[in-house]
């Protein structure tokens, strides 16, 4: 094996790109000059490391998560076993779950205790970790399919909100599904619980036995996936405009769950088309803010 | 593993891949047993072989040095960066995703790549057959939903317009994403299953024969009825007293056009139930249909009438033919002037053969249509009329993948391009629904700047073609002219 991680500044000169293995970190930070080096000289050294760390642990990492079970050592691993964990006892997930937010987390965290900055985000494939200062903002940008990316809303989050992460799942998405979200997007207050929660809320969405859905034994398509034999979604077709209400409305319902449990601040649901959008009060302009814009036109 | 999978070894996750698929990273892949790196951005490479559409196995260290700014500055530009994968930035007023500066021949050009959205945008299809499909103005569906509608029939093909705003926005959310689906598959290339209301069945591909109601199209006509009895009235003389090709169209009749007159063939008493039109010559002899010519008959003798006894004889040899030589029959009259059904003669076979032999291969064509709105011009230019002026001016070069274009005359940046011409898979789409196609603009940098261009944004073709950032290479396809190429600009029209 000859590997080396890839670290190499985008050519805009201001977005640092990692990428190791399956890893892909595109990182921002806003500050001084001084501070943003320093910041990504932080991030660079932490993420050397941390696919090793990962692998080291990975037959663990696969496994259903378990109140009972012994804490990993690496800091990604333990992050990721803490965002799991609330469903651990309710539901099949495994740490793997929450690997993007994760380490998208662990490196923001690298970052910002090391550096004065404004704000800083690191964007791990769709997973993003977020950083504010008092006073700023991000907008960001959701996307209804994550296998063609294309702006359907944009939220704009502030300081005084309490989201530092944002997660996005879905069949067609990088990881398998066991639901036929097109794709749930998820604000949370850490990334690796947004990671955690689009997961659970994306496989809620969902029709058990629907013939237009087809679905496959994950393990014969990645032999060595988390999923072991579960049926993952491969295919959905053209659903009838009750039936992709029934499928919302069961993942409505457990993001609601969620939401009550504090275990996210939002959540956005798409599927083929229509869009549902779980929020509390005071959240509820954070992510449904400029939805409507889908129905632009380019003119 | 008891099947052809592949133990990566790129990284530590060591993945397991299944033949066909990619690890969990998305970059390598089991490509027939062989591990290939796979990239999406497609860069067009003119200096690679013809064929190869993955980057080998390479690793690469590109080590940041730890300081903000600073890159090579080589340009070639043997190498064009196409607008496929590279994203947008619609509905914002912000500079296109890339706008790329190469040197060609000393002067510096600039490629402004983005993919456009196209809501105002629908697909031109050429269908080369005969055979009826529908009638002018027939709504044309795909999954049940009216996707766009058939147009005037062109020479030996029928037309079908699909797409277009009113499908994509202006109806149900099921009619707009059956017809983005519609639009999506057959830019990308791929099969498209159509009815016509009252019609055919009708699955199109870009580049492939049609297939009409399950039977798949062979040829183009050669010429319609009356042209191919112009064109073989020679090769028939002296072989056969009467020739008839049926043809939905014009049906030809050897003895009374004016080929067959020119070489003194004989008066038949041939009589067609159909409108004449001119000598030799009829409109109508039957409905159309998916049959004999583009007809609905399956017996060709029923668009015959009597033989007159006055000019007929026992004996007269008469070939019946339809316009692709698909379908032929022999007859010679007998005592009662009646034609009897023969085994076509081996002289009269190689005619026919002949016919067949010049009908082209009947394909499907298919030619995207767009329009350039407001917020992809403003992409490339703060002035975005500017730019149709330079684009109608012909100091930029549109092209589309990499393709070709003809820009349509008149207003806006309306253009074509044929689907063929660009690398596979190069059309999205976005949920409104509308299509995402790639586009590129290349002018002379002093041009650029002079319409209002982002120059700020402008960055050395090294920085893109020496990263190795998932950007795909392609060779550019030897029937297109490559972009960049001087000849290939300023020609006043």
């Amino acid at each position: 094996m000859n590997r080396r991680a890839q670290i190499r500044l985008l050519p805009d000169g201001r977005r640092l790109h990692l990428q190791d293995g399956p890893i892909d970190l595109i990182v921002e930070a806003f500050g001084a000059p001084q501070e943003i080096e320093r910041a990504y000289r932080a991030a660079c050294a932490r993420f050397g490391a941390v696919l090793d760390e990962l692998c080291e642990e990975l037959s663990f990492l696969r496994q259903q998560s378990s109140a009972d079970a012994a804490w990993p050592r690496g800091k990604v691993a333990r992050r990721m076993v803490a965002a799991v964990l609330p469903y651990a006892a309710q539901y099949f997930i495994t740490p793997m779950a929450a690997v993007a937010g994760a380490v998208a987390e662990e490196i923001l965290a690298a970052m910002v205790s090391s550096a004065e900055l404004s704000r800083a985000y690191v964007n791990n494939g769709g997973d993003i970790a977020l950083s504010l200062s008092a006073g700023e903002e991000f907008v960001v940008g959701m996307v209804e399919r994550p296998d063609r990316p294309s702006l359907v809303g944009t939220s704009t989050l502030r300081a005084a909100n309490p989201v530092r992460g944002i997660a996005t799942s879905g069949w067609r998405g990088r990881s398998f599904s066991l639901g036929i979200a097109d794709a749930v997007t998820v604000l949370a207050d850490r990334a690796a619980a947004a990671d955690a929660a689009a997961t659970i809320i994306a496989n809620a969405v969902d029709l058990p036995g629907h013939p237009a859905i087809v679905r496959v034994p994950a393990c014969e398509l990645a032999p060595d996936s988390d999923l072991g034999d579960r049926l993952v979604t491969q295919a959905v077709g053209e659903l009838t405009n009750a039936e992709s209400d029934l499928a919302l409305t069961s993942g409505t319902r457990t993001a609601e769950l969620l939401l009550k449990l504090g275990l996210i601040r939002s959540a956005a649901l798409c599927l083929q088309g229509d869009i549902r959008l779980v929020a509390g009060v005071g959240d509820s302009r954070t992510i449904a803010a400029r939805v409507q814009e889908r129905g632009l036109v380019n003119a | 593993m008891a099947d052809d999978s592949i133990r990566c070894d790129a990284c530590p996750v060591l993945c397991y891949i299944k033949p066909g698929r990619t690890g969990s990273c998305d970059r390598y892949g089991n490509h027939e047993g062989k591990l290939v790196r796979l990239d999406p951005h497609v860069v067009l490479d003119r200096a690679l072989e013809r064929g190869e559409s993955v980057v080998p196995f390479l690793e690469r260290s590109g080590e940041w040095d730890g300081t903000l700014i600073g890159h090579g500055e080589a340009s070639h530009y043997e190498i064009f960066v196409t607008a496929i994968g590279a994203g947008t930035t619609y509905p914002d007023y912000k500079p296109a995703p890339f706008i790329i500066s190469s040197q060609v021949d000393g002067v510096d050009m600039v490629t402004v790549v983005t993919e456009g959205i196209f809501s105002y945008c629908g697909v031109k299809v050429k269908i080369d057959t005969d055979r009826h499909l529908g009638a002018e103005c027939s709504t044309v569906r795909a999954q049940g939903e009216a996707v766009g509608h058939m147009t005037t029939s062109e020479y030996g093909s029928q037309m079908l317009s699909l797409g277009g705003v009113r499908h994509l926005t202006g109806g149900s959310r099921h009619e707009g994403t059956a017809t983005c689906e519609a639009l999506l598959n057959l830019c990308n290339g791929k099969a498209v299953e159509l009815k016509i209301d009252d019609g055919a069945k009708v699955v199109v591909q870009a580049g492939k024969p049609p297939l009409v109601d399950g039977t798949q199209e062979e040829r183009m006509r050669v010429g319609c009825g009356s042209a191919t009895i112009g064109m073989f009235a020679k090769q028939w003389f002296g072989k056969v007293d009467e020739v008839v090709v049926v043809d939905d169209h014009i049906t030809g009749v050897l003895s009374e056009h004016q080929a067959g007159k020119l070489l003194g063939v004989r008066e038949t008493g041939i009589k067609l139930k159909a409108r004449r039109s001119t000598p030799g010559r009829y409109f109508q002899v039957a409905e159309p249909g998916t049959s004999w010519g583009g007809t609905d008959i399956d017996d060709p003798l029923t668009i015959l009438g009597k033989f007159s006894a006055k000019k007929a004889w026992p004996g007269l040899r008469l070939l019946m033919v339809s316009t692709t030589g698909e379908h032929s029959s022999y007859f010679e009259l007998g005592e009662d002037l009646k034609p009897q059904e023969k085994e076509l003669p081996e002289d009269l076979r190689a005619s026919v053969a002949r016919i067949k032999e010049n009908c082209e291969p009947a394909l499907c064509t298919v030619l995207f249509m767009g329009g350039a709105g407001g917020s992809l011009r403003a992409g490339v230019t703060e002035n975005p009329v500017k730019l149709t002026h330079s684009v109608r001016d012909t100091l930029t070069r549109v092209t589309c993948g990499g393709a070709p274009v003809y820009v349509w005359p008149g207003g806006g940046i309306t253009f074509m391009a044929d689907v063929t011409r660009m690398p596979q898979n190069a059309f999205g789409y976005v949920p409104t629904p509308a299509l995402v196609a790639p586009i590129e603009f290349t002018l002379k940098l002093a041009d650029y700047a002079a319409l209002g261009g982002y120059m700020e944004n402008v960055r050395p073709l090294s920085s893109i073609a020496e990263q190795d950032d998932g950007r795909k290479r392609l060779t550019a396809r030897a029937d297109n002219p490559w972009p960049l190429e001087s000849g290939a600009k300023a020609k006043k029209r």
